[in-house]
């Protein structure tokens, strides 16, 4: 070769020094604070996936506001069981929001979050909503309810039960339609068995199942109220239906016990009547049950969240989710684990 | 072939007589010098690479394998062995074994056409080969549902089949040989199969016993490759396979939902279980090549 070029140990060592570089610029990410006003805090929040637009605009309201106005934030969102997992394994955060009462256990027993976390008048939920079903367009099957479920040839869509935390809602809620209603425990399996029976995809996450669902697989799609209401903000076309029964999804958030005040009072302020509207206009029941104006994507943007006659709770129904993740969910005795390894055998 | 021939002599095969050309096929299958004794430079080089190799691969492996036996030889059976479990490893070691096999000709083929012919458009088809790579596999696995879904522009709609494993991993691993095989048939020299084509060879005999015997190692790696990130794969197949058990769900979801119930033994088991497998198909496929090239020389 005869163009100019760096000698082979020149460029070596220019190769080392650039890596060497990369890698201190990597491990000063976390630690490079945006400079600005000395006083500026910046709180990390880890969430699932899900409620991270509403977080985003909760956020820039607190801005507005005396205890906010030199707050900036660090946000990570994922699958609910990645995310606490990763706080466990030493993911900074000041504040999580998780989809499930379980994944915050988890951070309580690593030492975490402090025992007490639920000891507020709110019961550590920060957001809430409803199990309901997704339709196609005009509900050409005439969905109404559970019962419709387990007919023969409806196809099912539900996030994977198994892999995905945040989709045990779902399953619970179909459990608790016969359970809760007087049925036994052997008719609520085999409610179960017949609805997981009629399932044409488990997809990884609900939001992997809302993809599957508008991308044209099967007739219902279980999902949750504001997931159904946000992607029909964003134009997917489907309708849903509120069960006359189903389930009260409750998604915890709480503050670790190491993290810096601010922490505290963002969390006051999620639970504030102003950021629980806000939630509400992406989709969230708000805890104080005072529905926004108008939510758009809602079957009746005018009055977006009709009362079940009947909803069931972890809490009513089910005990807690210590229990619950035994009885359903256990390696090989969960009732749910073994519907599941029975699917697809003839 | 051995490393000492210095003037290889004359190979009769079937039905030609060719002198191999050195530099080509030499370049490719010659043994590579080595040292017999370490010089200070190379034990440096042997010590960065261990330590390197260490850290990112051997010490995570020794964790995974001693969190798949920390529960005892009878949790880690139950977890491998369970139904679903054997059922998910069946499907995803067959789909990823045929696929390999079918990229080892098709990537051969498209290797030999990019290589060899020149038509309009090759750049970009050269660029594309790549883009399976490129695409974070949670897209690709969106792409291939909206075109190969219940919405399917085409007709095709095989989500949440079994075929749908197929597609996806064939297309992720669509590179592995082509990628592989392109530089080798590149520094072949046109002179052999020239000389066995002037001497008679059909263009098929000169294909089979000249030319795939110097790529062969090379589609070998590439088929290597394509298997190893076969049964690996997940982000392509939880949108378009549907996850369903003992039908369309592959090791990795099996892994996932242990992982997702704090089951880490279980996830480690299989994981342990899925290790042996893509050793024992790596070993072989070794065994195969050097095999095939003693028989070569």
């Amino acid at each position: 070769m005869s163009h100019p070029s760096l000698s082979p140990r020149r460029s070596l060592a220019a190769l080392t020094l650039l890596i060497a570089a990369w890698l201190t610029a990597c491990s000063n990410v976390a630690a490079s604070a945006p400079s600005g006003s000395g006083e500026s805090t910046v709180l990390s929040i880890v969430g699932y996936a899900v409620p991270a637009e509403a977080n985003a605009r909760i956020a820039e309201a607190w801005q507005q506001t005396p205890d906010g106005q030199d707050v900036t934030f660090e946000t990570s969102y994922g699958a609910s069981g990645d995310q606490s997992r990763n706080v466990l394994n030493g993911q900074p955060a000041d504040y999580v929001h998780f989809s499930v009462e379980s994944d915050v256990t988890r951070l309580v027993d690593g030492g975490l979050v402090s025992p007490d976390w639920k000891s507020g008048p709110n019961k550590g939920v920060v957001s809430t909503s409803v199990v309901v079903l997704a339709v196609r367009p005009g509900n050409p099957l005439g969905i109404k309810g559970w019962d419709d479920l387990i007919k023969p040839g409806v196809e099912i869509v539900t996030p994977n039960p198994a892999s995905s935390g945040a989709a045990r809602w779902n399953i619970l809620a179909a459990w608790a339609h016969i359970a809760a209603n007087g049925g036994s425990d052997a008719e609520a399996t085999d409610f179960l068995k017949k609805l997981l029976g009629n399932a044409v995809a488990l997809p990884g996450s609900g939001r992997d199942a809302t993809t599957a669902f508008t991308s044209g697989t099967g007739d219902v799609f279980i999902t949750y109220e504001n997931e159904a209401i946000l992607a029909r903000q964003s134009g997917a076309d489907f309708d849903y239906i509120v069960p006359d029964d189903t389930l009260l999804i409750e998604n915890p958030g709480t503050v670790l016990i190491d993290a810096k005040p601010a922490a505290t009072q963002w969390l006051d302020f999620v639970l504030s009547d102003q950021a629980q509207e806000i939630f509400g206009e992406t989709g969230f029941r708000p805890l104080n049950g005072k529905a926004p104006a108008r939510v758009e994507g809602a079957n009746d943007p005018e009055s977006p969240f009709p009362q079940p006659q009947r909803l069931y709770t972890i809490a009513n129904d089910f005990g807690s989710w210590e229990e619950l993740s035994k009885t359903f969910f256990a390696e090989q005795t969960g009732i749910v684990t073994q519907l599941l390894a029975e699917l697809g055998k003839s | 072939m051995t490393g000492t021939a210095l003037a290889p002599a004359p190979v009769i095969r079937d039905e030609v007589i060719v002198e191999p050309a050195p530099t080509a096929i030499r370049s490719v299958r010659a043994q590579p010098r080595y040292h017999r004794r370490l010089t200070a430079a190379s034990g440096l080089g042997l010590g960065v690479a261990v330590l390197w190799l260490s850290l990112l691969v051997l010490i995570p492996l020794a964790a995974v394998v001693g969190t798949a036996v920390a529960g005892g030889p009878g949790a880690f059976w139950a977890a491998l062995t369970a139904p679903q479990t054997l059922n998910a490893i069946g499907l995803t070691v067959a789909v990823a074994a045929g696929i390999a096999l079918l990229n080892a000709v098709m990537g051969t083929i498209i290797a030999w056409v990019l290589v060899r012919d020149r038509f309009w458009g090759r750049g970009v088809l050269n660029v594309v080969i790549d883009i399976p790579f490129a695409m974070p596999t949670i897209v690709a696995g969106l792409v291939l549902l909206s075109l190969y879904g219940p919405r399917s522009p085409i007709g095709v709609n095989i989500a949440n089949t079994r075929m749908s494993v197929a597609l996806a991993i064939a297309f992720v691993t669509l590179p592995f040989v082509v990628r592989t095989v392109m530089p080798v048939l590149e520094e072949l020299e046109l002179d052999v199969e020239e000389a066995a084509s002037s001497l008679g060879a059909s263009s098929w005999v000169t294909f089979r016993r000249i030319v795939l015997p110097s790529l062969a190692p090379a589609i070998t790696s590439g088929v290597a490759l394509s298997f190893a990130r076969g049964i690996s794969e997940y982000g392509s197949l939880v949108l378009l396979t549907g996850n369903m058990p003992n039908r369309t769900e592959v090791v990795s979801v099996r892994v996932l939902s242990h992982i997702e119930n704090g089951e880490l033994g279980s996830a480690a088991a299989i994981a342990t279980g899925m290790l042996v497998i893509a050793l024992a198909v790596l070993a072989t496929l070794d065994l195969v090549q050097r095999k095939a090239a003693r028989h070569d020389s």
